[in-house]
């Protein structure tokens, strides 16, 4: 086996360093060594999305990454972006309409809605839909989803100048 | 007086938010997954690589050197501290099954059937420790397929069973051969279901916890029935019940696969009590397609017979489903087979049928309870045969089925399978999704848009759902499954309630409904009631939630749990007021004249003096602030619900490609409690019946080896493939109870994969061709058609 690797990485933040055996995946890393168990894990092999967090701004599939590929990155979760206020209209937009039953698809759908958002504009129904569609819900009909990003979206475009 | 269900200040009914979802919102929810206890080893299992063989030697000395192994098992080891299970229930005559173990013990009967189980510091090294066990197996015949599961030839997976039929039930109502014989047309078919799972986002997951000093067992479990669990560890450890604790903490999505007792769980607890240490294991994807529960998998021959004038006359079917190598323990795997015999041809006054079901053993994955358990199948067939007979004789879908559907104001009736209506509404939710979707006008333009080659199909199923089981489900055939499930109220002294309710709590928002009747019961503000759940220390001895049966029966217990903690209430208030208590009512948690809803003392006030001056209460008076009720459904076996689904969709001919343009739900669960909440379950519910009407499949080969075992592989349906659903209700409540609620959970289930299959041969029928298997994929429409 290959021998473990300090990385140093950001996290919501806080900066961390830590030793980790090479084959360790980021959404593991931030679960197992730093309690950040707001990451799921449904699948581990990069299909239904419950892994998503944000490397360096963009979101990633946790468990596709490597932790050691993180090295020397900024990583954001669903604690930090829910500390920082970023999607506080967002969650209460999912929470007013029932956007979740099990709640274990939702972290990451928040982040993927939240990726689409910062885009700025009004998306429509199905652009929403086709953002979502790397992330399994199988819980709800997706469609109070959909209403809660729509929303969402709306209002932030109110609200711009 | 009215119910004051239905006073203006009444919360049930009432589109509320759920509390508490912040913290799922948050990434602050405890699912099992997440939780972490001291000294906490994790699981792996080594799985039988093969559908069915002999165990030869194993050899565990390189596995347990391994870095970080604290032990390692072989089925012989839990065999030991467990005792076998057997899943049948007397009340299912003749059904049959084989001892069932933790880990297999000589022989695998599944790909997937675990045979060894390594505890480690770390799932990874509990892994990598698994490459190192030395393992011979010898490879005997799969029995895959369940068409030839009952030839001659074929070997028999339990030879001390005798043959590989595990249940068969035969049924006739009326006479149907002379029903059939004096049709005008009759129509058969042959409609084949796929084997599909469920495919709950998070995976299986327990924590097992043996503590050696107490002599107990604390069982964190992902579970929708703790109750149930609880009574299975003790019976098969050797436990009493009192030495046993399950808790379901946050579960991520059950839909009744995590209603069952798995071997692999069973495993976990043993080596729990073997260690004296916390065990963990979560099942990880692959493991979950071929361990978790699968469902479906029917082979049904079908015929019905139709008069010209649309009367249908009967319904026949032969129905044959494989379960796997075992019948899974306690439920069985009976139940689905039994509710098809029992459910088809429901909607409908008709009085001749027969059917017959056989359910075989395989060395497949081990099928049992999923959602909607046995209703998709039979609207499926029961709508298909409609459908086809209205095509058979030229007449409207609408029109066949308006002509036979159970008139509204026939209840209380009995089907012909002898289920018991004590009131349904099938003709006004026909009527109401008719102007939902717009009917004439959606015909008007499919034949538009045929004429212009582009092909769009409407498909209609009407279903009913058994709902707020009783005993007969479980109880009666010797389960230790509670039917009556009850709540306990208390009043703090804050002037805050706290509600212990048996339901338990799986995303549906069971605490949200719960906490909505318990405060409209009592009059307080929602806000001041919380639910606890899903704890067997904490809760009244309940079934759980399943079956639909959370609303109905959990929901009717807090409400009279929360009517008598209100008259305990009125009682002391009229006595420290010196006023009748029949005089006093509960708003908005201050007590009030009944009459001119004066106020004259809050709750809070109350409760402060019973608990810290009850020296200054009037003499002899011992106030109860806690109020407890259980509830059971007396009058009819089950409450049955009905409703009717439709699908719009477009197909290509050229690709076989079917697009999922709208889908309308009308259903009828008796008193809405939280319609926000019910909508979007039943949408839920629905793109289950979506993902089985076109993609999800448990494919297999020759040899039983699953095909399908990832998400990558097997396909569940996405946002972009699901259509905008619309809902509507009416609404028939039960007189049973005082709430007035059915279930509401499997509603979307029952009838969609029915909505969308008529839809495609709705679409196909210029072309002459019929679809009478799911899911349907662009292959199997180009079949159809002939294309390939
Ligand atoms: S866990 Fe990463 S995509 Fe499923
Ligand atoms: S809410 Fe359960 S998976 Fe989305």
């Amino acid at each position: 086996m290959m021998r473990d690797i300090t990385i140093t990485l950001a996290v919501n933040g806080e900066s961390i360093t830590q030793t980790v055996p090479p084959r360790l995946h980021l959404a593991d890393f931030v679960r197992e060594r730093l309690g950040l168990t707001g990451t799921h894990l449904g699948c581990e092999h990069g299909v239904c999305g419950a892994c998503t967090l944000r490397l360096d701004g963009a979101i990633v599939r946790g468990c596709l990454v490597l932790a050691v590929q993180a090295d020397g990155g900024s990583v954001e979760t669903i604690e930090g972006v829910t500390d920082s206020g970023e999607i506080a209209d967002l969650q209460a937009a999912f929470h007013q309409r029932n956007a979740l039953q099990c709640g274990f698809c939702t972290p990451a759908m928040l982040l993927t809605a939240q990726d689409l958002l910062r885009r700025g504009g009004v998306p429509d129904r199905a652009a929403i839909r086709e953002h979502l569609s790397g992330n399994y819900c199988r819980c709800t009909g997706y469609q109070a989803i959909v209403e809660a990003v729509e929303a969402t979206a709306r209002a932030r475009a109110q609200a711009a100048p | 007086m009215s119910s004051p269900l239905d006073a203006p200040s009444s919360l049930v009914g009432r589109p509320l938010p759920r509390p508490n979802l912040a913290r799922l919102m948050q990434g602050r929810a405890q699912y099992v997954s997440d939780l972490v206890l001291p000294r906490m080893l994790h699981l792996a299992f080594l799985r039988s690589p093969h559908a069915h063989a002999r165990i030869g030697a194993i050899d565990l000395a390189a596995a347990r050197a391994m870095p970080g192994v604290a032990a390692v098992f072989t089925g012989a080891d839990l065999a030991a501290v467990v005792t076998p299970w057997v899943g049948v229930l007397s009340h299912l005559k003749g059904l049959k099954s084989a001892p069932q173990y933790p880990l297999a013990v000589e022989r695998a009967c599944w790909q997937g059937e675990a045979v060894a189980a390594v505890a480690a510091r770390s799932r990874a090294e509990a892994e990598d420790a698994l490459d190192h066990i030395g393992i011979t197996y010898e490879p005997l015949p799969p029995v895959a397929d369940m068409e030839t599961a009952l030839d001659p030839a074929t070997p028999v997976i339990h030879p001390a069973l005798g043959d590989n039929l595990a249940f068969e039930r035969r049924f006739t109502a009326g006479d149907p051969d002379a029903a059939f014989a004096a049709a005008d047309a009759v129509v058969t078919a042959d409609f084949r279901f796929a084997r599909h799972t469920g495919v709950t986002l998070e995976p299986r997951a327990i924590v097992a916890d043996w503590n050696r000093a107490e002599q107990r067992l604390t069982v964190h479990q992902g579970h929708q029935a703790p109750h149930m669990m609880q009574d299975v560890y003790a019976r098969h450890l050797g436990l009493d019940l009192a030495q046993v604790r399950v808790v379901c903490h946050d579960v991520g999505g059950s839909f009744g696969l995590k209603v069952h007792a798995y071997p692999d769980e069973m495993a976990t607890v043993a080596i729990a009590r073997l260690l004296g240490r916390p065990v963990r294991f979560v099942a990880d994807r692959l493991e979950s397609f071929t361990t978790d529960i699968h469902a479906r998998d029917h082979r049904v021959t079908a015929r019905i017979g139709i008069m010209r004038d649309g009367r249908i006359t009967g319904f026949e079917i032969d129905d044959l489903t494989g379960i796997g190598p075992y019948s899974v323990y306690p439920r069985t795997s009976a139940v689905e087979a039994n509710q098809v015999v029992n459910l088809v041809g429901g909607p409908y006054a008709v009085a001749d049928y027969r059917a017959r079901t056989r359910v075989v053993f395989q060395t497949k994955t081990p099928m049992c309870q999923y959602r909607a358990v046995g209703h998709p199948i039979a609207t499926s067939i029961t709508e298909g045969l409609v459908d086809l007979a209205a095509a058979r004789i030229g007449m409207d879908p609408v029109s066949v089925r308006r002509r036979n559907l159970i008139r509204d104001d026939a209840y209380p009736c009995d089907s012909a399978t002898g289920m018991k209506f004590e009131r349904l509404s099938h003709h006004a939710a026909l009527d109401k999704l008719l102007v939902m979707m717009d009917y004439d006008r959606l015909r008007a333009e499919q034949a538009r848009l045929r004429a212009a080659g582009v092909q769009r199909g409407i498909g209609i199923a009407s279903f009913i759902e058994i709902t707020n089981p009783g005993p007969a489900f479980y109880g009666v055939g010797g389960a230790r499954i509670s039917a009556q499930d009850g709540a306990t109220l208390r009043l703090d002294p804050g002037g805050f309630v706290t509600c212990q309710t048996g339901v338990t709590e799986q995303g549906q928002g069971t605490e949200a409904i719960i906490a909505q009747i318990v405060a409209t019961a009592l009059g307080v503000p929602v806000a001041r009631v919380r639910v606890m759940l899903g704890d067997t220390d904490v809760t009244p001895y309940g079934g759980g939630t399943w079956a639909s049966r959370g609303a109905g029966i959990g929901g009717e217990a807090a409400w009279r749990a929360g009517r008598a903690l209100r008259d305990n209430v009125l009682a002391v208030a009229g006595s420290i007021l010196q006023a009748p208590p029949e005089g006093l009512d509960i708003a908005d948690g201050v007590i009030v004249d009944a009459a001119d809803r004066r106020a004259r003392l809050p709750l809070d006030e109350l409760a402060r003096l019973v608990y810290f001056r009850p020296d200054t209460l009037p003499g002899g008076m011992q106030p109860e602030l806690v109020a407890t009720r259980h509830y059971l459904p007396r009058d009819y076996p089950f409450a049955f619900t009905n409703g009717v689904q439709a699908s719009w969709l477009e197909l290509d001919p050229q690709t076989g490609f079917v697009r999922l343009l709208r889908h309308w739900v009308v259903e009828d669960c008796g008193r809405v409690i939280n319609p926000l909440l019910l909508d979007e379950q039943i949408r839920g519910g629905v793109v289950q019946g979506l993902g089985a009407a076109l993609f999800e499949h448990c494919r297999y080969d020759a040899e039983g080896q699953m095909l399908t075992a990832s998400m990558a592989d097997y396909l569940v349906p996405m946002a972009g493939e699901v259509p905008e659903i619309d809902i509507g209700h009416v609404v028939s409540p039960t007189a049973e109870s005082a709430l007035g609620a059915k279930g509401a959970g499997e509603a979307g289930t029952a009838g969609a994969a029915a909505a969308v299959a008529n839809a495609v041969n709705d679409a196909l029928r210029p072309f002459g061709a019929v679809i009478t298997e799911i899911p349907i994929t662009p292959e199997t429409v180009l079949r159809a058609l002939g294309r390939v």
